[in-house]
Formats: structure tokens, C-alpha cells, sequence
């Protein structure tokens, strides 16, 4: 791989929910501008090691190094890599109060301290970017799935990430939408972002993501570009959970 | 059947009403009738009591005390001017702002004019004209100000003016220590309808950012600020609203130093806010706990601090799913302000028990009461009516 530089470094890490193990020491590394996709069965850990690379779940043991800063207790640390950070959600967790436009400027105005008319301009390119810039005074609720998880793509670009995380973002549309959000994705990809996409959309996986990790109880089971893990996955499970996802 | 279309016989929408939902079925006809039977009996006494043998004299006759209380009648200009300075803010905001401000203010503009009609002195007559004209007058204003560029300093400028604004009120009512136009006047001799409201206003404006904080406080992270939060409440909500109002009224002094001397009418708005605060603080909790896990996610996701996430994120979905709860409390403060009887002083209920009294109105009771009760009646129900009003105003675009 010709990427150089690591952006997200993480050393055996592990996380507990009670008695349940949900991460079994993760080692990995993202350098900058890969795509990669993240797949394995549900329950898996795959949305939760995601989650801990913002601190959205804390990790009990092993270091995460994002942009250089090491993931501590320190809030201080934890805001700052989240200014560097995007995060999309499966249920889209909009701001339902709030129009797409005020969803997207509100950090960007209160985080970054833009102006306001600053922040309205950047957030109606990143409105055409994702191709809705006429739902910009509609609120969450007058708009469709796709158009939600659009807005919310959007909102997370305002800050201006170096990184992108995707937790299952097609996982709660109908199936017309989800090709909307992945074209989304797909141009961001071209665009040379560091993203990390949970997802069960192989055909994206296989056409967007430079490596695909397989996640099954709590540990990396395999990680390889797609060519390799679509036409010979090396492990007995990778294959039975390729076999189960592709055969529909 | 092409060119046979029946000509559809223009009926009055009322008439069809009537005859859709009263009259559709022969049983239906009975059962309408039967309610309306069931209905006279039940009030025709009631109404003719009221249109025909009450004696209503007694509330013309009280009038001033039922309104003002005990306050002096040479004063009363400053009650005036007080009620014109609200109405002029109240317009102003109307204009700049719309929506439920302005409802409210056509809803009191209208009556004052219906007021002005009742055959008060003329005096009264022209001076509610004057603050329903002053109303228009400065809804008007307040809309060409929205219109022009000076909007945003307009804003806030009436923001600070509204602060200001209790600050003026009392000084007009209650008077400034050595100046000969607004020589003091107790609040002792504060009475009637204009200390429900004092009152009630207080309360209501004192209690919700405290029973915001009671909230916040009882699902901080901060074991300190939680435990004496849930105290509070607990404590607060463990008492009758009596015994507090007597505890700030009586007992209140016998711990202040000696020559402290905090105005009756303070305890009680005191004894009122810490009250309602308690039960503002559980409603709002009620809300807190019903925002979604992912919405404060989402909030951190892209960088905003707790503080931040609790002020834009938090609160406006918090207390607008509450404000049911929070005006049914509210009502009630404003009905419950008729207990400061035993902080001895009297409201708009207590100064009519004591005219009721007087030998001269002695056989009065019903009329007295029923006024009142219908005076408090008018209030809430202007009160539930703007909160439903508020309920859609801020329900925009949730489905």
C-alpha cells in the first residue's frame, strides 16, 4: 500500500460491557486517506471498536493513538480528537429541533467559532455535496431516511474531519435509499478521506475499501485488500460468514 | 348518468354539522335530545339563579378592593401606569416577535375593549380604551421595527427593557423611599386581583430556572450537587405548600438577626417559588430522561461540550415535551395563591372572604364566590389555551 503516514494507531485493545467481553485485544492501524470496511456478524464488536476510536465507549485496556494524540481520561484530549473525527450513525441521530441547515452549522458555529453567515455557506456546499441543498430549511421529520442520512453526513463534514467513521450507515433504510447514501460515500472515498465503514454492503466493500477487517467475537479474524478476502478468505469463519451474506 | 348530476342544495355549514354529528340517526336524535334535557336540568337552575335572582351588586360595589385590595385610592394612577408600561413592552414584543405573543395580545386588547364597554366610570372606561389602542398601537410599531434594520438592536434592547422590567413595576407599585410622586405603599395594602398576579408572575418566572437547575443538578455527575439536589425535592415535596408559606411567614423571623425585616409579601413569593421549583424540577427531570442515547452522541460526535449539548441539544427537546406538565403546575400556583392567607395577606379570594364579612354584604356568599371562581377560571384557561398554543408553535416539523 502506497499510503504512508498511520492516522489511527490501536494496540491491543479490549473492552468489557459488565462480564461480556466485547473487544479481545485490537491491533490494528489506518493510514491516512484508506477506506476501510469493517464487517462480521452482529454482536460481533465491530460497532463498538468504532465507537471507542471517539471515545463514544471507553476501551479498559491497550492505546489508541488518533492523529497523534493518545486517548486518555483527559477531556481535554478526548474533545480535540473528536473535532478530527466524524461520526455517522445507523439511526442517523439528528437533531430533531433543529432544521438540516441549523443541524449543520450548529457545531462548526459553537465549536469552531465560525461566523454564522460562514457557517451557513459551508454548511449549503456540504448540502449540495450531498445533493439536497433544497431540504436545507425542512426539518428531520419532513424528510425521507436517505435525506436524514445525508444531512447527517453533512453535519459531520462541517467540522472538517480528517477521519470519517460509518457505523452501519445504510442498516436502517429501505433499499432504495441506501444506494443515495452510498454514492455519498463513494465520492467521499474518491475524495481521499480516512474513513471506517461498519457495514454489511459488500458490493461497496469490495468497489470502495483498500483493506476489509472481519471482526467475530471481539478479535480480528482476518484483515486483507478485497480482491484477497472476497476470493480466498483464509479463515473456516470468514468463508461461512461470506457464504451466509452473499448467498441472498 | 352523465349530465343528471344533482345540483348539490347549498346547506350552512352549521346546519350540517348539527345535522351530522346530532341528528344522523333516529337514536341519535334521542340521545341529543335527552343530553340537552339532562343539561337544563342540571344548570337551568344554576342559569336562572344567575341571569335572574342573584343580587350582583356586591361585586360593582367591591370592585376596587376585589382588583387592587387596600391600595390608596389617590394612588391608584401608579397601578395604571404600571398596567400601561407591561401593555406597551407586551405590544412592542407582539409586533417584533408574532406568534404566540401576538395572540395574546389581541386576546387582551379585546378585552379591555370589552371592559371599556361595561359601565365602569368614565374615567376607567377611557383609560381601558387607552390601553387597548396603546396595544395596536404598539403592535403596529414593534411590526415596522421588525421590518426595518434596526430589528436586531430593537430586540435587544426590549430583551434588557423586559428585564428591567420588574424592577419598574414595583418601584411604580410599591414606590420609592423619599420621592414625593411615588411615595411607598406596603405591601400590606396590596391586595386583590393585582397580588394573584404579582404573585403567580413571580412565581412562575422565579421557579422555572430554578426547577431547570433542580434537574440538571439531580442527574449531575457530581455526587455533591446530586445529593443536595434530590434533597431539596424530596424535602420540598414532602411538605404542604401551607406549612410553607406559615414557615416563611412566621417562623422565617425567629432566625433572622433581629432588626432583618424581609417584606410579607417576599416570604410568600419566596415560599411559592421554592415550591414550585421542586415540582418544575421533577417534570423537567421526566423530560431529561426521555431524550434518546444517540442524541447526546450525536452532540459529542461533533465536538460539543456537555454544556453545550445541554443548552441546545438537551433542554429545548426536554422542556418541550414537558410543557403540559409544567403549565398544569403553573395553574396551579396561580390558584394556589389564594393560601397566603396565612401569611396575612390578602388576594383576590381573601379580600372577597372579607368583604363577605361585612354586615352589609353578609348574605352574598354565592355571588362572591362564583365571581371569583370564575375570575381564576378565565386565567387558567387563558393559561392551558396559550400552552397548547406553545405546544404546536414549537412542535414545527415533528411528525
Amino acid at each position: 500500500m502506497l499510503k504512508d503516514e498511520a492516522i489511527i494507531i490501536c494496540r491491543d485493545v479490549h473492552k468489557w460491557f459488565g462480564n461480556f467481553q466485547a473487544l479481545r485485544g485490537i491491533t490494528t492501524s489506518v493510514s491516512k486517506g484508506e477506506v476501510v470496511v469493517i464487517c462480521g456478524p452482529s454482536g460481533s464488536g465491530k460497532s463498538t471498536f468504532i465507537r471507542t476510536i471517539n471515545r463514544l465507549e471507553e476501551h479498559q485496556r491497550g492505546q489508541i493513538i488518533v492523529d497523534g494524540i493518545e486517548l486518555t481520561h483527559d477531556l481535554k484530549n478526548i474533545e480535540a480528537i473528536r473535532r478530527e473525527i466524524g461520526m455517522v450513525f445507523q439511526s442517523f441521530n439528528l437533531f430533531p429541533h433543529l432544521t438540516a441547515l441549523q443541524n449543520i452549522t450548529l457545531a462548526p458555529i459553537w465549536v469552531r467559532k465560525l461566523k454564522r453567515s460562514e457557517a451557513e455557506d459551508l454548511a449549503m456546499q456540504l448540502l449540495k455535496r450531498v445533493g439536497i441543498p433544497e431540504q436545507a430549511h425542512k426539518y428531520p421529520g419532513q424528510l425521507s431516511g436517505g435525506q436524514q442520512q445525508r444531512v447527517a453526513i453533512a453535519r459531520a463534514l462541517a467540522m472538517q474531519p480528517k477521519i470519517m467513521l460509518f457505523d452501519e450507515p445504510t442498516s436502517a433504510l429501505d433499499p432504495e435509499m441506501i444506494k443515495e447514501v452510498l454514492d455519498v460515500m463513494r465520492e467521499l472515498a474518491r475524495s481521499g478521506m480516512t474513513m471506517i465503514v461498519v457495514t454489511h454492503e459488500m458490493g461497496f466493500a469490495r468497489e470502495v475499501a483498500d483493506r476489509i477487517i472481519f471482526f467475530d467475537q471481539g478479535q480480528i479474524v482476518e484483515e486483507n485488500s478485497p480482491n484477497e478476502f472476497f476470493k480466498n478468505p483464509k479463515h473456516e469463519r470468514t468463508k461461512l460468514f461470506l457464504s451466509q451474506i452473499l448467498q441472498h | 348518468m352523465i349530465g343528471q348530476k344533482r345540483v348539490a342544495v347549498e346547506v350552512p355549514p352549521t346546519l350540517r354539522w348539527l345535522k351530522e354529528n346530532l341528528f344522523s340517526t333516529w337514536y341519535n336524535t334521542l340521545l341529543t335530545l335527552l343530553c340537552l334535557w339532562g343539561l337544563y336540568a342540571a344548570l337551568g337552575s344554576l342559569l336562572t339563579w344567575i341571569f335572574a335572582k342573584a343580587d350582583w351588586s356586591v361585586i360593582p360595589a367591591n370592585l376596587k378592593l376585589l382588583l387592587v385590595g387596600t391600595y390608596p385610592a389617590e394612588m391608584l394612577w401608579r397601578i395604571w401606569m404600571a398596567l400601561y408600561l407591561v401593555v406597551c413592552f407586551l405590544g412592542m414584543s407582539a409586533g417584533l416577535w408574532g406568534s404566540l405573543l401576538r395572540d395574546t395580545v389581541v386576546v387582551l386588547s379585546s378585552a379591555f375593549l370589552f371592559l371599556a364597554l361595561l359601565p365602569f366610570g368614565v374615567n376607567e372606561r377611557l383609560l381601558l380604551s387607552g390601553l387597548a389602542l396603546l396595544s395596536w398601537g404598539m403592535m403596529g410599531s414593534g411590526w415596522l421595527l421588525r421590518r426595518s434594520s434596526l430589528r436586531r438592536w430593537g430586540a435587544r434592547i426590549l430583551l434588557g427593557l423586559w428585564v428591567l422590567s420588574p424592577v419598574l413595576v414595583v418601584a411604580l407599585i410599591g414606590g420609592v423611599p423619599g420621592n414625593a410622586w411615588l411615595a411607598p405603599v406596603s405591601t400590606a395594602q396590596w391586595g386583590g386581583l393585582m397580588l394573584t398576579f404579582m404573585l403567580a408572575i413571580v412565581g412562575i418566572f422565579a421557579s422555572f430556572p430554578l426547577g431547570i437547575l433542580l434537574a440538571l443538578g439531580r442527574r449531575s455527575e457530581l455526587p455533591v450537587v446530586r445529593w443536595l439536589s434530590i434533597l431539596y425535592i424530596e424535602i420540598i415535596r414532602g411538605v404542604p405548600l401551607v406549612t410553607l408559606i406559615f414557615m416563611a411567614s412566621v417562623m422565617l423571623p425567629l432566625f433572622l438577626p433581629g432588626d432583618t425585616r424581609v417584606d410579607q409579601a417576599v416570604r410568600a413569593m419566596t415560599a411559592f417559588t421554592l415550591f414550585t421549583a421542586a415540582y418544575i424540577a421533577e417534570n423537567v427531570r421526566g423530560g431529561l430522561q426521555n431524550i434518546p442515547r444517540g442524541q447526546y452522541e450525536a452532540a459529542q460526535a461533533v465536538g460539543l461540550s456537555s454544556f453545550l449539548t445541554t443548552v441546545f441539544i438537551v433542554l429545548p427537546q426536554a422542556l418541550r415535551a414537558v410543557i403540559p406538565a409544567n403549565v398544569g403546575q403553573f395553574i396551579s400556583l396561580f390558584k394556589d395563591t389564594s393560601l397566603v392567607f396565612v401569611a396575612a395577606l390578602l388576594d383576590l379570594f381573601n379580600i372577597g372572604r372579607s368583604i363577605l364579612a361585612n354586615p352589609n354584604w353578609l348574605a352574598h356568599d354565592s355571588e362572591m364566590l362564583l365571581f371569583i371562581a370564575f375570575v381564576y377560571w378565565i386565567f387558567t384557561y387563558f393559561m392551558s389555551h396559550l400552552s397548547q398554543r406553545l405546544e404546536r408553535t414549537l412542535g414545527v416539523g415533528e411528525r
